[in-house]
């Protein structure tokens, strides 16, 4: 009994270890990509075009994990790429975080009319298909960083303030808050000290799965050509070319694929662990 | 002198389903009373009104409550929060939720220390130091730094009751404290809270379902049912010979004075029709 227990603690461990690990690599890679990169990322050599990686037939050494159509160096790219994305994720992560969070908590906590008011909103929001919702916006705002960014507080903020808001409700009514209440603490004070410590690992794990989102966004934005101007490199956009060319170079395809999918990845499990790891109950 | 005295105390759901009729008791200074009745019939309800967390779907409809003499409900909402703060406390039924599971037990002794009373942490330390040891608890520092996962159902309670009387306050409402517990950890819990009372002379609504318990920590006692007080009285005279009808069966059901075979005698039909009708009568009295 002991030792399975053992074991389901030593999970969260090797997946926050695992999934940060990547992140982290990620991180160094898109500060350091002006001195990792071998190339220029924009540069074309169309006497290189779709060199295969490394260890196929007919490689170049200098071009690592091979060129697209355009002759441009992959891996330059992919660092590139990895600076947008991870921009993306942190800066649209934590914004939507912060406003979704804090309705979430003033209409789970406060509940009254402010609870009526940003229910109702949420309701209006779920009704919409988020990527129409998204396009739409774009359209409206015009492609750019500022815009995607944007989009995505806008669009993800019921996210939070959904979850937030049912574990709100449910602190609110336990004993704790009434003898917070009777020792005379504000309901700010009791919001704040009480009730969001005990939500907290909620929305870090919320938090980390909303970055995962954002870089899936701002790539399918990419790959249907509305994120940033279009010879910048985007995991999305490296990843809509590639289609093109999937049978004569999958490695164009395959690579800002990969990436895409192990961040997403990594997102979701460092939230999942982190959670176990914030909550006292369960560490 | 009442340290606290309920007027009137009118409740009633948002719907206007009356929850409490027309409640008044009184607790004397250092007096201990009992707030007796079966599931439902609002004992907690006044407490909550005293103690002014009344749940949202409720609302206060009449009647006074004083504090040391100060008509609480007459005071701008800051200034009650005060008051109460630093003269009432609550020891709640349930251990479990009514600590913070995510703060450290320390912190959430010192708050009102340092909150109402504006004392210093390193202070107020010390003196959550001295109460855990008060309340019994071995090795007080290291139970400061645990979180409330960690320990006991008793211990919990334990810390919950030093939490109640760390501000001095001279009014506690205790909220059936022993209910959640098990009965060796009951008894050593009720005798702790006695214990407290006494030597901090201190006002204490006792709330409970259990007349047995009643016997062993009050000097007066009053019966609810359906949130109309049925009796008043001070606790020797109500074993003796209770006047309401209800609290005679009531007594019979309590397992102590029942038949040596040990038999629970419930509440029977027709004296629960004649109290409902009671309150029946005393409704319709009201809405003329
Ligand atoms: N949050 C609430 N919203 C609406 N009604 C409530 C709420 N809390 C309690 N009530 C109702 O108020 C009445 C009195 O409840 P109260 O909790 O005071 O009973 P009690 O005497 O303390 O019972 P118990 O012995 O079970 O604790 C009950 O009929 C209950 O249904
Ligand atoms: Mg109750």
């Amino acid at each position: 009994m002991r030792d399975a227990r053992g074991d389901i603690r030593q999970l969260p461990g090797l997946r926050l270890w695992l999934s940060g690990g990547w992140l982290l690599l990620l991180v160094l890679a898109a500060i350091f990509a002006p001195m990792l990169s071998p190339h220029d990322p924009l540069e074309q050599d169309l006497f290189a075009a779709r060199l295969p990686p490394f260890w196929e037939q007919g490689a170049d050494p200098a071009y690592l994990l091979g060129t697209d159509s355009l002759g441009r160096d992959l891996l330059s790219r992919m660092l590139y790429g990895a600076r947008l994305a991870l921009t993306v994720a942190l800066v649209a992560g934590t914004l939507t975080c912060l406003v979704g969070a804090t309705l979430g908590l003033i209409a789970g906590y406060y509940r009254g009319w402010a609870d009526l008011v940003i229910s109702r909103l949420v309701d209006i929001w779920m009704a919409f298909p988020p990527v129409l919702f998204a396009i739409l916006l774009i359209a409206v705002l015009g492609t750019g960083l500022t815009s995607i960014i944007i989009a995505i507080v806008v669009i993800d903020w019921t996210r939070f303030s959904r979850v937030v808001r049912a574990e709100a409700m449910s602190q609110g009514a336990m004993d704790y808050v009434a003898s917070a209440q009777v020792a005379g603490r504000s309901r700010l004070g009791i919001a704040l000290a009480e009730i969001l410590p005990n939500v907290l690992p909620t929305i870090v794990a919320l938090l980390t799965l909303e970055m995962g989102i954002a870089v899936i966004v701002e790539a399918i934005l990419s790959f249907v050509n509305l994120s940033i101007s279009t010879d910048e490199p985007t995991w999305g956009g490296m990843i809509a070319e590639g289609r093109t060319s999937i049978y004569q170079a999958w490695w164009v395809l395959v690579f800002p694929l990969f990436a895409l999918f192990l961040t997403v990845l990594s997102f979701s499990q460092l939230g999942e662990g982190l959670k176990e790891y914030f909550d006292p109950v369960l560490r | 002198m009442s340290y606290l005295s309920i007027q009137d105390l009118s409740v009633r759901l948002r719907n206007g389903l009356p929850l409490l009729r027309k409640v008044s008791l009184d607790v004397k200074a250092g007096e201990v009373r009992a707030l007796v009745g079966e599931s439902g019939a609002g004992k907690s309800m006044i407490g909550k009104a005293v103690l002014g967390i009344l749940p949202r779907a409720v609302r206060l409809t009449g009647g006074k409550i004083l504090l040391d003499g100060e008509d609480l409900l007459a005071l701008p909402p800051k200034t009650r929060r005060q008051r109460i703060g630093a003269k009432a406390a609550l020891i709640p039924q349930d251990p479990l939720t009514a600590l913070n599971p995510s703060r450290r037990i320390g912190p959430q002794i010192t708050d009102r220390l340092v909150d109402i009373l504006g004392w210093k942490r390193p202070e107020a330390e010390a003196r959550a130091l001295e109460l855990l040891e008060e309340v019994h608890i071995q090795s007080p520092g290291r139970v400061m730094k645990s979180y409330p996962h960690e320990l006991s159902g008793g211990m919990r309670q334990r810390i919950l009751i030093a939490s109640a009387f760390a501000a001095e306050p001279k009014l506690i409402i205790a909220d059936e404290p022993t209910t959640a517990l098990d009965v060796t950890v009951q008894k050593q819990i009720l005798k702790l809270i006695r214990e407290m009372q006494e030597r901090h002379q201190t006002a204490l609504l006792f709330v409970t379902h259990d007349l047995g318990v009643v016997s062993k920590i009050s000097q007066s006692l009053s019966v609810l049912y359906a949130g109309k007080v049925i009796e008043d009285t001070d606790v020797r005279a109500f074993f003796d010979a209770p006047r309401h009808a209800y609290s005679k069966a009531l007594l019979a059901a309590t397992p102590k004075y029942t038949d040596p075979d040990g038999s629970l005698m419930p509440v029977p039909d027709n004296i629960i029709a004649a109290v409902e009708r009671e309150v029946a009568a005393f409704d319709a009295q009201m809405n003329e």
